[in-house]
């Protein structure tokens, strides 16, 4: 008998089939279109309808239905000063946040940029803060921050013997606190991108250069930064993306206040539709700000797409 | 001392001073946890108790109330303790995740083998359009949705929070999936096509197991991302399906702010992540890059 051994494959068992009558196409159109159809409805769907929305005057806590209006919410939106100081205050914020970020998340990655026992434990150590959610964070920084009893305006005092601090309620002191946390969070993500820019480096560059002799600012102008630069932008851009879309961390610590000066666009977004309920005018700002952040993740996706090339 | 003892000496330095900095950057969470096991009174104490007797009775607070946060008899009277809205919503914080996060992993398992592997007319238009579905403020896609969700009587309900999630994480797994086919060598399918398996069965049969690392590495992403997420959470629900961090951000519902509830409440939703992302490992830099940069 010529019976074919256990484990080799016949033929006829695998054609015969219904899987196997799948064509390439069939398998294509099977594997896409759930993630598709997702998409399109949670996601195309919406934007389509809010753009009609930020045409409209419209409220949607009333029964009234939306009227169109033209383009009066997005000349009515330009005009306000409000919504100018609103994107100062963002400017502010990212840009704040953003620099101390960088400067501090890549002092970070050069120190742990060695070989030396528990490396991999101390850097995820390290990385922790930002895989945390920033609203519970935020939370618990208002605690710490607080003028009194918080342990910030504590330990400040004893070491510093700086004067009590009112963090979250001050107009001086509220967009630097909302900084404070954010840093916390986010520098990890410039310590991790900075790291696989700093690893990506040849060695033989280095030994190359210590045999000329090269002084070590040389070295990390002219071996460590070009290499790192490409990744650095990416986190810079990265994070200026996140700061225009996240509002978590104003919501839990400053609420926006006092006044209005910690007021991000994205929270303004927010209060315009669910607190002041002008749906039609929030689409409208909602879409401006839409616009900005697909141009930034094109450059970013275009830079992403780059490195994976390389 | 020759060149390499110092350049030894040097490397222990940073180490010291590497701690040093350790220490003083996760202080919030050893406060965090140090809050959360004090009593009241311990916990407003300036100076700080820096040595303090740990209590659990902010986590039993947290998860159980008695008739006016006193349990055991009051007047004679046994108080029974009730679950909190709190349990509830850790509750429906774990569900959500968990679902969405496998859904998400699946069906990104798939569009992203699609992606790596065939040729699909269009690939960079429709992967910037998963992409940037990511990318877009969560503000903008909630406002038309809440109405959405209203009118389709999906406003409150773990279904409704479910799909967004997994719309959410979709995004992610596409791409992650992707880089992870790539590093599959394509010599795996031809093989099993010449032996006479369709794709689709070589697919099933050979590639799918191969990605498995991949696919944990994704989902584990994609279950902190969940499990973290605050607007959507915020904005579509209310009491019922709502989950556990706007309720931590609404200071647990407390009359007052109970912050010695607070920290332990927050502390719970911190100490998974630490768990998952000590289990991610080497994968950080992948997620954070959506693939592009691997290690």
């Amino acid at each position: 008998m010529w019976g074919s051994p256990k484990g080799e494959i016949r033929l006829g068992e695998i054609q015969n089939t219904w899987a196997n009558r799948v064509s390439d196409k069939g398998m294509l159109y099977l594997f896409l279109l759930p993630t598709f159809i997702l998409l399109l409805f949670l996601v195309i769907f919406p934007l389509i309808w809010s753009l009609y929305l930020s045409f409209c005057d419209y409220s949607a806590n009333t029964a009234n239905p939306p009227v169109f209006v033209g383009i009066r919410n997005f000349s009515f939106i330009f005009q306000q000063k409000e919504v100018w100081d609103r994107f100062i205050v963002t400017g502010k914020f990212v840009a704040m946040a953003v620099i101390v970020e960088f400067f501090l998340g890549f002092f970070i990655a050069m120190l742990l940029n060695r070989e030396f026992y528990g490396k991999s434990v101390l850097t995820t150590l390290f990385i922790l803060p930002m895989m945390f959610s920033p609203a519970v964070i935020g939370k618990f920084f208002r605690f710490m921050m607080d003028t009194n009893w918080g342990i910030i305006n504590y330990i400040l005092g004893k070491l510093f013997g700086m004067p009590k601090i009112a963090w979250t309620t001050s107009y001086e002191y509220a967009l630097p606190s909302i900084v404070i946390a954010d840093v916390w969070i986010w520098t990890p993500f410039i310590v991790l991108l900075s790291l696989a820019g700093l690893s990506s480096v040849p060695k033989y560059l280095y030994e190359a250069a210590d045999v000329d002799r090269a002084s070590g600012w040389f070295k990390f102008r002219y071996i460590t930064l070009p290499y790192v630069a490409p990744i650095l932008l990416l986190a810079v851009l990265f994070r200026t993306m996140d700061a225009f879309r996240f509002f978590d961390l104003v919501y839990v610590i400053t609420e926006g206040g006092p006044g209005y000066s910690t007021q991000i666009v994205p929270f303004y977004i927010y209060k315009l539709a669910f607190s002041y309920w002008h749906t039609g005018r929030s689409c409208a700002l909602a879409y401006i700000l839409l616009i900005i952040i697909i141009a930034l993740s094109n450059i970013y996706i275009t830079y992403l797409n780059r490195l994976r090339r390389a | 001392m020759n060149e390499f003892q110092r350049r030894q000496a040097k490397n222990r330095v940073i180490v010291v001073i590497l701690l040093v900095m350790l220490c003083v950057y996760l202080f919030p969470i050893y406060w965090m946890f140090s809050t959360a096991t004090k009593t009241k009174l311990d916990a407003f104490s300036l100076p700080p108790k820096w040595v303090w007797r740990p209590q659990v009775e902010n986590f039993r607070n947290v998860f159980y109330v008695g008739g006016g946060g006193a349990l055991g008899k009051v007047k004679g009277v046994e108080v029974k303790p009730k679950p909190s809205a709190f349990l509830r919503q850790l509750g429906n914080s774990i569900i959500v995740s968990f679902i969405s996060t496998i859904l998400a992993t699946f069906l990104g398992a798939l569009s992203g083998y699609v992606f790596s592997r065939m040729k699909v007319r269009g690939k960079d238009d429709l992967l910037f359009v998963v992409l940037s579905s990511r990318m877009l403020p969560p503000i903008v896609i909630a406002i038309p949705l809440v109405m959405m969700y209203r009118a389709l009587g999906l406003f409150d309900t773990l279904f409704g929070l479910i799909i967004m999630y997994t719309v959410f994480n979709l995004a992610f797994a596409v791409w992650m999936m992707r880089s992870f086919v790539d590093d599959i060598p394509i010599e795996y399918e031809e093989a099993a096509l010449v032996d006479g398996y369709s794709r689709f069965q070589a697919f099933f049969r050979f590639i799918f197991p191969e990605m498995r690392v991949g696919m944990v590495a994704t989902a584990i992403f994609s279950l902190i991302m969940t499990w973290n997420e605050f607007t959507f959470s915020l904005l579509l629900t209310g009491e019922r399906a709502r989950t556990a961090v706007p309720s931590i951000a609404h200071s647990l519902g407390t009359a007052g702010v109970n912050w010695g509830h607070i920290a332990a409440g927050s502390f719970l939703m911190v100490i998974p992540v630490v768990v998952f992302t000590f289990l991610l490992g080497g994968n950080l830099i992948r997620g954070f890059t959506f693939g592009a940069i691997k290690e």
